[in-house]
């Protein structure tokens, strides 16, 4: 049973649409899920349309491989934690850099395309070739983030005097070798195509490797990006437009992502992915820390808490490590019952994935509407009575508003201090991912609770309780 | 060290510079103390409480000035007192150094080192120290509980059975720190409460304490840089006075708090306003000590107007609850001054230098100008650029905007030209579906929340696996073909994230709730 290639257009445009709405449905919470089914269906007419199509054979394989991978990611998508989110997105995107690479590959051995003469043949090996690379590099940078934000690769920035010379200059090797191998007759060229996959396979590597896990939002969002533009060249290479319209789709949004979140951090794009954000502050000497530190203990706390009328939680990775947002939110429902004003604020990029902390608190049941952003909660801060930051440190630096010397300087934050009360729950005093020290913890109305998040809150709540 | 704590002379001074609480803070700090006998009484301390936070309770006057390094005092020594003191002592008092510099000369013949704790700057840093500020709280609240017990009304509306209430209205002059906590005050006792400033800074402070700003329709700012107002032009002030009668008509307790360092408090509740209110009403004149901001206040004294106007002109300063506090303020400079252990007076310092009057016999008054208003100094600090330079360097930045604009323009206009000229037309077809649908994306994205960017990534993850639709187009029929091995792993591990990438976007948005 095949179906002509108007017909399988004509799907195609369909699953098309369908994505665009599928995105477009993710701009609001209420349309979100109705997006989500609309990429579903999207997926499958895609994906049935093409299997139908004319010059398709093997159709056992294809029914196996995908039951196969069927069983794997609905395993994958149901274990996961939320707080290990980042990790999973992540090394979905080195799958599809996987699969751009094989089909890249594939699409070289593919005696058809061999068939292609003068220019129209040149155009589709650079295609291979592009996909290629950018598949490769998709595929080990994504598993370096994986490993970073899993903890299996120390998550500290690793660079080198000479990284972006090296990185040139590889660039340059990979260019030659593209030139070598399209020059090559038939499949001879396919010696040139392995090792400059190996090359980008390593460029992946270093890029990765040189980002700190403090910036991982960003990176992530531009693997994502990477994975579009990936399957977009395989639609060069294929000739098949739904590939180009999709991966376009998945590689500009990505794009456009990663650019709001540097936008926050107040970094540019470039100094991110090459890695030249950490310590080029504009200069002057940095600020020396005034004042003292303060601790207070639970009880103290907890009073403190019990005095308040309003309440603002900031959360930061560290929530996310100690997966305290389940009594955090206890914690919030208590005091909600005592008639206090408790609300949660967000920085962009707080944790290490976009949205990361929304969907953390998704998770413990907080309703979104006490969930707020940055810029809503700022105004709010002077008449706060408690401020309560939560494994968060470089999101309520002072310092990037008043140090010009700090490296985050000029990067919005929550401006925590302005509140009658800071409490900081830290494990120790360790700067943040900037390696800033933070003026905060040196307020006079800043007090710092050490010890792990959620042990924390528990003894908090019972102390609440009493 | 040695700290002596004197008895206050003046019948008036109900307050002692310090309590049992901050003996013991003082010993801490590694100071012997010693207090006069019944030197707390009038602050509700007695000599017994004051032996067991560890003082030494000493009979005469003349052993503390004679016998301490550190004198700490409440109100301004008079001459005999100054004339006990030993040479080099520290005085920490109020002095008032602007109104007494006679007393700042004999200090000085004396080789007295003494610091006005009223002269300490109002910077962020000395808050800790500001006695005006300290004190002015209290005077705040306490303008208020007396303005309500002169009133003799609820200050709270009140609907009962027996009929209802009117809530009292209040009107506050100035809006430091005594003017914000009166403000406060009267407003959780349920009152509606104005406020005028001239300062266009403080509306916001104003309005946080749950008053209403009043203001006049002249633009003009008081503020100044040492955080204190000016004085207002002319025309400003018959419109002010204007407000006022306005206001008088209808206020029942006015509170005045206007105070200009160094000279006599501003008339600003003149006498026809006293006048046109009603009867029953009540002025709070906290400015009485320095001639009062009201026409008829009598320093010292209550009295009601023929019009029954009471003008209270005399406050209890709730001497134990200040004595506290300004024992901790002064505690809080001796420890800025190295404690015991490594006590200095640094002139260097920009507390010590201004606030230390009189130091090796030298008068040190008037001290340097240090800028504190928020506006007028630290702002600017932050951002270098003036208004007009910002100006130059926008134009220069939409000039160049615009040259890179046309300059990209051109490139991607040359690069379009060569890839028409070139490439084959199928490939421009693929390449306008792809430059349009780079716009499609960049478009759909720009308005997504923040708190949907985790889903939003996994669903873009997901429907990036439509790479799967390369691999379906690869596989053979025969497995054994290194095309077909490839492809079956490609779709694989394409499928994985599909499945994979809309699971976990779904589980997501099913926790998102209201």
């Amino acid at each position: 049973m095949f179906i002509v290639k108007e017909i399988q257009t004509a799907a195609y445009l369909f699953a098309s649409i369908l994505f665009i709405l599928s995105l477009g449905g993710l701009s609001s919470q209420e349309s979100a899920k109705r997006g989500v089914v609309y990429g579903i269906i999207g997926m499958i007419v895609a994906i049935i349309a093409t299997v139908l199509g004319q010059g398709v054979a093997g159709h056992i394989y294809i029914i196996v491989a995908i039951a196969i991978a069927s069983v794997i990611g609905l395993l994958l998508a149901r274990k996961v934690e939320m707080t290990a989110m980042p990790q999973l997105v992540a090394i979905l995107h080195s799958f599809v850099g996987l699969a751009a690479v094989l089909v890249g590959f594939g699409s070289y051995l593919d005696p058809k395309s061999h068939e292609l003469q003068g220019a129209a043949h040149t155009i589709h090996l650079v295609e291979v070739f592009v996909g290629i690379f950018i598949g490769a590099i998709t595929f080990t940078g994504s598993i370096i983030a994986w490993g970073k934000l899993d903890g299996k690769v120390p998550s500290k920035p690793w660079s080198f005097k000479g990284l972006q010379t090296m990185n040139l200059l590889l660039l340059a090797a990979c260019t030659v070798l593209g030139v070598l191998y399209c020059k090559a007759e038939g499949t001879g060229g396919m010696l040139y195509l392995g090792i400059m996959t190996l090359i980008a396979s390593f460029i992946g590597v270093v890029l990765v490797m040189a980002i700190g896990g403090g910036d991982m939002p960003v990176v992530v969002s531009m693997l994502n990006s990477y994975s579009g533009w990936a399957a977009a060249a395989a639609g060069f290479m294929l000739g098949n437009d739904l590939l180009i319209v999709t991966g376009a789709l998945v590689g500009s949004s990505g794009a456009i992502l990663s650019m709001h979140m540097c936008h926050a951090m107040n970094r540019s794009f470039f100094s991110v992915i090459f890695a030249n954000g950490a310590g080029s502050g504009s200069g002057g000497e940095k600020k020396a820390m005034e004042g003292e530190v303060t601790a207070l203990n639970h009880e103290e706390v907890a009073a403190l808490l019990k005095e308040a009328k309003s309440v603002v939680i900031v959360p930061g990775y560290g929530m996310a490590v100690a997966k305290a947002q389940y009594p955090i939110y206890d914690m919030v429902q208590t005091l909600r019952k005592a008639n206090k004003k408790v609300r949660f604020a967000i920085h962009p990029v707080a944790g290490r994935l976009p949205g990361h902390m929304n969907v953390l608190l998704a998770e413990a049941n907080v309703p979104y509407d006490i969930v707020l952003e940055m810029d809503e909660i700022n105004e709010d801060m002077p008449e706060t009575d408690v401020v309560m930051v939560i494994g968060a440190n470089d999101v309520v630096n002072p310092g990037a508003q008043d140090d010009p010397a700090s490296s985050i300087y000029g990067m919005p934050v929550i401006e925590a201090w302005k509140a009658e009360k800071v409490i900081i729950m830290k494990r120790s005093m360790s700067a943040g991912y900037s390696g800033e020290d933070n003026p905060l913890f040196y307020k006079p109305n800043s007090e710092m609770l050490y010890g792990d998040a959620k042990a924390s809150v528990e003894k908090i709540m019972s102390f609440l309780k009493a | 060290m040695k700290v002596g704590i004197p008895a206050e002379i003046s019948s008036n001074e109900l307050r002692v510079a310090a309590t049992p609480k901050t003996v013991k803070r003082l010993q801490k700090q590694g100071f012997e103390v010693q207090i006069q006998k019944g030197a707390g009484t009038k602050a509700n301390f007695s000599d017994k409480e004051f032996e067991e936070a560890g003082a030494k309770i000493v009979n005469s006057a003349a052993d503390i000035y004679g016998n301490s390094d550190i004198v700490l005092k409440v109100k301004e020594p008079s001459v005999e007192e100054v004339g006990m003191m030993k040479e080099g002592l520290v005085l920490l008092s109020y002095l008032w150094p602007a109104q007494n510099q006679d007393l700042l000369k004999t200090l000085a013949d004396k080789k007295v080192n003494a610091i006005a704790m009223d002269a300490i700057p109002r910077i962020s840093r000395a808050q800790k120290m500001d006695v005006l500020s300290s004190m002015a709280n209290i005077a705040g609240y306490r303008a208020v509980i007396e303005g309500s017990y002169h009133f003799g009304r609820f200050l709270n509306g009140q609907i009962t059975a027996a009929g209802k209430v009117e809530p009292a209205k209040v009107l506050v002059i100035g809006a430091g720190v005594a003017g914000l906590a009166a403000i406060g005050a009267a407003n959780s006792l349920g009152a509606i409460v104005r406020a005028f400033d001239t300062r266009k800074e403080v509306a916001e402070q104003i309005e946080s304490m749950g008053a209403q700003f009043l203001t006049v329709e002249i633009e003009e700012d008081g503020a100044t840089s040492s955080g204190y107002s000016k004085e207002m032009s002319k025309e400003f002030i018959e419109a002010e006075m204007k407000l006022f009668l306005e206001q008088a008509k209808e206020v029942d307790i006015v509170i005045t708090t206007a105070q200009i360092p160094g000279r006599p408090a501003p008339k600003l509740w003149l006498d026809y306003h006293v006048d046109a209110m009603k009867p029953g009403s009540v002025i709070v004149d906290l400015a009485a000590s320095t001639g009062g901001n009201c026409a008829y206040t009598k320093n010292g004294e209550v009295f009601t107007t023929n019009n029954g106007v009471t003008i209270v002109g005399k406050l209890s300063q709730l001497p134990s609850q200040a004595s506290q506090l300004y024992g901790n303020n002064l505690c809080h400079l001796l420890d800025d001054m190295g404690k015991a252990e490594k006590w200095k007076i640094d002139m260097e310092d920009a507390v010590v230098s201004r606030a230390m009057v009189t130091h090796n016999g030298k008068i040190n008054w008037p001290p340097a100008p240090l800028p504190v208003s928020p506006t007028a100094g630290g702002a600017k600090k932050v951002v270098p650029p003036t208004a007009e330079e910002l100006k130059i360097s926008d134009a220069e930045k939409s000039k160049k905007a615009t040259t890179s604009m046309l300059i990209s323009l051109a490139v991607v206009g040359a690069l379009l030209f060569l890839v028409g000229k070139f490439a084959p037309a199928e490939f421009i077809q693929h390449f306008t579906v792809f430059i349009l649908a780079v716009f499609v994306g960049w478009q759909l994205i720009t308005n997504v929340a923040h708190s949907l960017h985790t889903p939003l990534m996994a669903v873009t993850n997901a429907i990036s696996g439509i790479i799967v639709v390369g691999g379906l187009l690869q596989t053979t029929n025969d497995i054994m073909s290194p095309m077909t091995i490839l492809a079956f792993i490609a779709i694989l591990v394409a499928s994985i994230n599909i499945v994979g990438g809309f699971v976990v976007t779904h589980r997501m948005l099913k926790m998102f709730k209201k």
